[in-house]
């Protein structure tokens, strides 16, 4: 995702020299080509965030489109008042980039670990929240942010994730994209949990489920019409994110679905409110913390016979029907 | 304004007057009637708790009619306590929660460096590099986020730059130098690398010396104005006493204040 990410930003970049990079003095290796390109489009301020998020408004306001890159919790949760303040009450040009969503940094600890940012960044007046869930999404996703002036925060995981959709795929800026066509379970997913999702509609199959799953890239502003259209033809609803069960994707999607009187059998497959545990990969620190695929079917295997109990042909129901015929 | 409204900050309003007159009198380059004007100077007001005192000037300036200040803080009112840019004609930028003034205006100085180093390509315009002041409390001086801008400011070589340090040494609860001394106060901002300056902040012609760039040694460095300043100056109950930056006059106090204010010089 970074990848993708850095190569589209070059290229809107060479387009417009009105478009600058501001790095918080992070990015090793990753922003040299940037920088090689586009000197003078690519500032470091150094470590100070604060001043990272105060300075990128003031060269929004004075008519530039201003990204900046730094670590998950860095530009977003240190300099919150002036992401605030500065960025989104002056509705500043600024896209604040970040890398290590999630658990992506798994052995680097709690301090790297963005698992509240959504919630947060969600909170604020005029800010887009933008978390794509593979390099495709990433590609076509920047240029839009590009055009949608005012603030957007973007977040990414790390280098070298697989493309999860087809070549062929359109994501567009606050729309949902759908990434595997199903009819028993509808799975939403937020950010880099978009294969973890696709890996367990997998080992559901093997149950006889057939899950349907779908990225919600763009957390804020939230497509509620295309939520509530979607979980209205499926029994069973989890949103599925690599963060705090408190206000992301599931806070959201909640929040939609129940002002609609939409009433799925609903849970959030998320962190619990508390710092994960453990040091490793992040594919470790996902199993450990109950957040990989085999987690992730359980609960909707759980789910599905509670779906059964409630009556109707709910998807347990079509599963065990499946199943004897 | 304060008394109508019973607000506060009426102290710190009178300790910058004389800064916001000499900047809004003479200094800046700005266009009451065309308050959007690309190449206006920026004027950033850290102390956004000062804003009485902006919006008296911006009114005298002639960016919005005198009657509009009577809508500072009442009810159904326009003009906020903290200086806001939403529906005010000259506020370029809000502010309120001290520190954040001096990144932005680095940010606004910098984008005039880019804009005259990297003009846009036609058929935009290219824009003459416009300047920026800063005005920033002595409290701010109290916040890492001032300082980070300090260090940037220089680095970046924003020639482009003044800030101008409202230096009444009374803060929220007390003295500066009795909760966080900031001394020697002019030696930090030059360490930091500011072209800096010390002037008596009640003396128009000191002011208006210090406040033209152009009436400094050229040099590739922001400028920092130290301005000793009087929290309260001109009413002589209010002078040097915290008590005002709480307080709204009432009654005979304000009969009084405004006696003193208006008795000639």
């Amino acid at each position: 995702m970074r990848t993708a990410f850095i190569r589209s930003v070059m290229d809107l970049a060479s387009r417009d020299p009105r478009i600058v990079l501001l790095t918080g003095d992070l990015g090793f290796a990753v922003l040299d080509e940037f920088r090689a390109k586009h000197p003078t489009q690519f500032y470091n301020v150094g470590v100070a965030e604060q001043n990272l998020a105060g300075v990128a408004a003031g060269l929004a306001l004075a008519g530039h489109t201003v990204f900046t890159y730094s670590i998950g919790n860095f530009p977003t949760l240190r300099c919150l008042e002036q992401v605030r303040n500065d960025i989104c009450y002056h509705n500043a040009d600024v896209k604040i980039v970040t890398v290590g969503g999630g658990l992506a940094y798994g052995s680097l600890g709690v301090s790297h670990f963005a698992t509240e940012d959504l919630a947060i960044l969600r909170a604020l007046p005029n800010m887009t929240v933008v978390a794509p869930g593979d390099p495709v999404e990433v590609a076509q996703l920047v240029p839009q942010i590009v055009q949608r002036k005012g603030p957007v925060y973007l977040r990414l995981g790390r280098a070298g994730e697989k493309a999860m959709h087809a070549p062929g795929v359109e994501v567009k800026l606050g729309h949902l994209t759908q990434a595997r066509a199903g009819s028993d379970v509808l799975l939403l997913t937020v950010g880099g949990m978009l294969p973890v999702a696709l890996e367990a509609a997998e080992l559901l199959a093997d149950e006889g489920l057939d899950a349907e799953v779908v990225s919600v890239h763009t957390l804020k502003p939230l497509d509620g019409e295309q939520i509530c259209a979607l979980a209205a033809r499926f029994p069973v609803v989890v949103t599925c994110e690599e963060h705090s069960a408190i206000g992301g994707l599931g806070g959201a999607v909640a929040e939609v679905l129940l002002e609609a009187g939409i009433g799925p059998s609903f849970r959030r497959f998320a962190l619990p409110s508390d710092f994960p545990r453990g040091v490793g990969s992040q594919e470790y620190l996902r199993k450990i913390n109950a957040l990989d695929a085999p987690a992730l079917r359980g609960l909707v295997l759980s789910l599905t016979g509670a779906a059964g109990e409630r009556g109707g042909r709910s998807a347990q129901s079509r599963f065990a029907a499946r199943r004897s015929g | 304004m304060v008394s109508r409204s019973n607000s506060s900050h009426i102290g710190t309003v009178f300790s910058c007057t004389e800064v916001l007159a000499c900047l809004y009198g003479s200094v800046l380059r700005v266009r009451p009637d065309e308050p959007d004007w690309i190449a206006r100077d920026r004027f950033v007001m850290s102390k956004g708790h000062g804003a009485a005192g902006l919006y008296a000037a911006l009114a005298l300036r002639g960016f919005f009619p005198r009657q509009r200040l009577d809508e500072f803080c009442v009810d159904g009112g326009t003009l906020y306590g903290h200086v806001t840019h939403r529906g005010v004609p000259g506020v370029d930028v809000s502010t309120g929660a001290l520190g954040h003034g001096l990144a932005l205006a680095t940010g606004l100085a910098a984008g005039a460096m880019r804009q005259a180093a990297a003009p846009p390509p036609p058929p935009v315009p290219p824009v003459p590099r416009w300047r920026v002041f800063a005005l920033l409390s002595d409290g701010e001086c109290d916040e890492g986020s001032t300082w980070e801008a300090a260090l940037l400011a220089p680095a970046w070589k924003l020639s482009n730059l003044t800030v101008i340090i409202d230096y009444n040494k009374i803060q929220s609860l007390g003295r500066v130098d009795e909760i966080l001394p900031l001394e020697p106060l002019a030696a930090k901002w030059k360490a930091f690398g500011w072209e800096t300056r010390e002037v008596d902040g009640h003396d128009i012609p000191a002011l208006l010396d210090a406040l033209d760039p152009e009436r400094w040694v050229p040099t590739d460095r922001p400028r920092c104005i130290i301005a000793h300043t009087i929290k309260g100056k001109g009413v002589s109950f209010m002078e040097d006493d915290l008590l005002w930056h709480y307080r709204s006059p009432k009654g005979e106090e304000y009969d009084r204040a405004r006696a003193e204010l208006e008795r000639p010089v």
